[in-house]
């Protein structure tokens, strides 16, 4: 069976191309780095890069339950929306009883993004409505629940006990306490995507839908899945945005999705679905912190910061069609001879 | 001959009304690779949709091992170790060889998490037992069709299928291919799987099968066993049927040669393709569904880009590069697959009907509505476009209504020659008629008709000339008063 073995060993120096994604991304954020560090010396420091990592901790967090839904080929444009109304009524709920154990209070977070992302996964998987849709409609509703919710009043650092504000910003082991919980969540994340039968399935549904049905992957199941689990995360997020800024307004993360959709696109997660992965995404997330830590440092005009993020994510996706369309040359059809 | 191990019996299965499949027999036997023959069309797909669950019966019985069952869905014909090779592969593009293989059934630890090294392993004895070499690791994207058909087949032995179902699998494979797939396949036949072996190419049954059935029209035909039935035997079992009087097909006058097409090649597609067509001729282009001819017709008319030969129209040699200034020449094309090629279905009649032509309704720039609703209304009427108006959006239009309008928009455009792919397939008998007595009419005004029709009575009924491709090849070139249907499909199927 030679004619077998010679097909496989081109296509490998492609794949070996795609592996290269993250590892060039990694590239790209060192050298970015020592740039940086040439205009602003206090860039290279460790209080500066621990200032970054929680930076960029809840980006993290909610562009990884982005990618979970993005490679099922879906989007969720509610992220935000979900996040700033779990921050609003879990700072209600502690102004209200200033006692309650913080663990608690973030399992109410969580509680409450479920519910909210159960309401995304039933839209799309029994009302039939497509992602984008049902959550640009759920962004408004959860955004206007906000303001229903709280009268467009504000929960300011005062109102909010200090046990609270230390969830986030207390410190163990070197790190703050947000970092770690978005350490947690990636490796939670990445062992869910990896190695269980339910983190595979997203793939397989992503990458050939009709395929994944045949195979008796219930695939309604799995979409419903990815958006509670995205509604989990938000809420987690909620939580740990109000106690790190130690406040909870009506515009908590307005805007903040597209910035979970430009660190998935930027980490190689595909649009069209089946490809992402979490170090690619992390990577994402940190190389956005890094440019919107570096402009300032540099005191570069915040333009100037929206210019790149876009740049990047074209850049991002050139470089991904462009490879799709050298893995579409492999699939001419020929005729028999 | 041993017991089957499956049966199906009196099987009927209708789609909105019509017949997809109608007292249909078949017996699986284990150890036996049984083919299952018939037109595009027969019922074959469907057939094997029954067994696989996808598709549930009418009415008919069902037998698994002399128990009758009932399959509600793909998963319980897995269960019973039915499995399927389809023609479009379920295969998982990034996903890796081994989890291709065992993808909704992966092996796990104690602890529910995925077992990547079992995986792995077993992946692995599954590829040697087939004989195959590939990186277990490598994306299913970089695997050649032949190769991930050999994963298929491996996924099918990892559930232990007794009934395998193999759909055209060596349409997309090169003759090595092949002879490595048919070593497998007598491989798994020899440890007593039941294989139901779909192929258009004949000799291909004649080498690997044991038994055939066939099927005509959604009818049972015969079950044969291949020692005791020639190809021609065959061949008459498929297509036995008399052509009706369906196709009203005038004498016309035909007048000079209006396209020569010499030497047409677009590599790996199509090779050589040579013809004249003359006004008020039908030239039928024949042959199995994937032979090239949709290819060779996009490439007459600049849709896709030919490598080799020359295009004539009017005896002026041109270099086709684009749509544009072929249907400047006066040639319109009426697309096989209507809701993607052919129509805009989200817009209204009008708009569809008058998208070739609206410049003609422009002035200074902007369009003129209402004589382009007249225009449209015109050409709907004279198609017979049944519709409440012209204003009607095209996805609510029945498909035989649809293929009215299409045929309308170009019409329009007033072309000399006019190139039709599969102009009646999947709209009803009514419809046909209109469409082919359409053709004749048009024929009958010098205009000159090239059609690509895998329905053997309208190739033999409508055309004047028939042009039979095989696998990119041009394989023959039949006068109306020469052909029969047993010619056109020894020539089809490259059986001669």
């Amino acid at each position: 069976m030679t004619t077998m073995k010679h097909a496989v060993s081109k296509p490998n120096s492609i794949q070996a191309l795609l592996r290269f994604r993250e590892v060039a991304l990694l590239i790209f954020i060192i050298m970015l780095c020592l740039v940086i560090s040439l205009e602003s010396p206090t860039f290279l420091t460790f209080n500066n890069f621990s200032d970054i990592l929680l930076d960029i901790s809840v980006l993290a967090m909610v562009a990884l339950a982005q990618a979970m839904i993005i490679t099922t080929r879906g989007i969720d444009l509610s992220v935000a929306s979900m996040l700033g109304l779990t921050a609003m009524m879990t700072s209600f709920t502690i102004r209200a009883y200033p006692h309650t154990p913080v663990g608690l209070i973030v399992l109410l977070g969580m509680a409450l993004g479920f519910i909210l992302g159960s309401l995304n996964g039933l839209l799309i998987t029994k009302g039939k409505v497509p992602p984008i849709i049902a959550t640009l409609g759920t962004l408004s509703i959860y955004r206007g629940l906000i303001f229903l919710y709280s009268n467009g009043n504000w929960i300011n650092a005062f109102e909010l006990p200090a046990a609270f504000k230390q969830l986030a910003k207390g410190t163990s082991l070197v790190l703050p306490n947000l970092v770690w919980v978005a350490i947690f969540v990636a490796v939670i994340v990445y062992l869910f995507l990896n190695y269980t039968q339910a983190g595979r399935d997203i793939y397989a549904l992503g990458t050939n839908p009709e395929a994944a049905k045949i195979s008796g992957i219930r695939t309604e199941w799995v979409i419903m899945m990815v958006y509670m689990i995205s509604g989990g995360i938000c809420g987690l997020a909620g939580v740990m945005w109000a106690s790190r800024f130690e406040a909870a307004q009506t515009n908590t993360a307005l805007g903040f999705e597209l910035q979970t959709v430009a660190a998935s696109v930027i980490g190689g997660v595909s649009m069209l679905g089946g490809i992402g992965t979490v170090p690619g995404v992390l990577l994402g997330a940190l190389l956005l912190g890094i440019i919107q830590n570096g402009l300032t440092l540099s005191s570069i005009s915040p333009f100037w910061q929206g210019a790149v993020q876009g740049f990047l994510i074209l850049l991002a996706v050139v470089s991904d069609s462009s490879l799709q369309q050298r893995v579409r040359q492999t699939f001419t059809r020929r005729i028999p001879q | 001959m041993s017991e089957p191990i499956l049966s199906l019996t009196n099987i009927s299965k209708r789609f909105a009304g019509v017949h997809a499949l109608n007292g249909v027999h078949l017996d699986l036997c284990p150890g036996e690779v049984h083919a299952l023959l018939g037109e595009n069309g027969a019922g074959k797909s469907t057939l094997v949709k029954v067994i696989t669950g996808v598709h549930q019966p009418d009415s008919g019985e069902i037998t698994l091992n002399g128990e009758q069952i009932h399959l509600s869905d793909p998963r319980q014909a897995t269960r019973l170790g039915i499995s399927a090779i389809y023609q479009e592969l379920s295969i998982f593009p990034d996903l890796d060889i081994a989890e291709n293989i065992f993808v909704g059934r992966r092996p796990t630890l104690a602890a529910g998490l995925v077992d990547w090294r079992r995986m792995y392993r077993e992946a692995g004895k599954l590829l040697d037992q087939l004989g195959v070499h590939l990186d277990l690791k490598t994306k299913a994207r970089y695997l050649s069709i032949a190769q991930q058909q050999m994963v298929e087949i491996a996924r099918a032995l990892s559930v232990n299928s007794r009934i395998l179902i193999m759909d055209e699998p060596t349409s997309a494979l090169t003759l090595s291919e092949v002879a490595d797939l048919f070593r497998i396949v007598r491989r798994l036949r020899e440890d007593g799987t039941a294989i139901l072996f779909i192929s258009h190419r004949l000799e291909e049954l004649f080498e690997i099968a044991n038994r055939v059935t066939v099927l005509r029209d959604g009818a049972y035909v015969d079950t044969r066993t291949m020692d005791e039935v020639t190809q021609e035997e065959l061949i008459r079992m498929m297509v036995g049927r008399k052509v009706t009087e369906l196709f009203p097909k005038k004498e016309v006058q035909q007048g000079e040669v209006i396209l020569r097409v010499r030497n047409l090649t677009r590599k790996g597609v199509f090779e050589n393709i040579s013809f004249e067509l003359r006004k008020g001729e039908i030239l039928g282009m024949a042959g199995l569904v994937g032979a090239g001819r949709t290819e060779v017709s996009q490439a007459i008319f600049g849709v896709v880009p030919a490598d080799e030969g020359t295009v004539e129209i009017d005896g002026n040699e041109m270099r086709v590069t684009n749509p544009q200034q072929v249907m400047a020449c006066g040639v319109a094309y009426v697309p096989e697959d209507r809701q993607h090629h052919g129509l805009v279905t989200a817009m209204d009649i009008t708009d569809n009907i008058t998208l070739p032509i609206l410049t003609r309704f422009t002035r200074r720039g902007w369009l003129a509505n209402k004589e382009a609703s007249q225009a449209a209304y015109n050409a709907a009427t004279q198609m017979e476009v049944k519709a409440t108006t012209v204003w009607q959006k095209v996805r609510e239009l029945s498909g035989g209504n649809q293929q009215k309008v299409v045929l309308a928009k170009w019409l329009t455009t007033t072309p000399r020659i006019l190139i039709l792919d599969e102009p009646t397939r999947g709209i009803d008998i009514g419809t046909k008629a209109a469409v082919h007595s359409l053709m004749s009419n048009l024929v009958g005004q010098g205009i000159a008709i090239l059609m690509i029709s895998s329905e053997l009575p309208e190739v033999l009924g409508m055309s004047d000339r028939i042009l039979v491709m095989h696998e990119g090849h041009m394989t023959a070139l039949f006068d109306r008063s020469e052909a029969n249907q047993e010619k056109i499909m020894l020539a089809a199927t490259q059986a001669v």
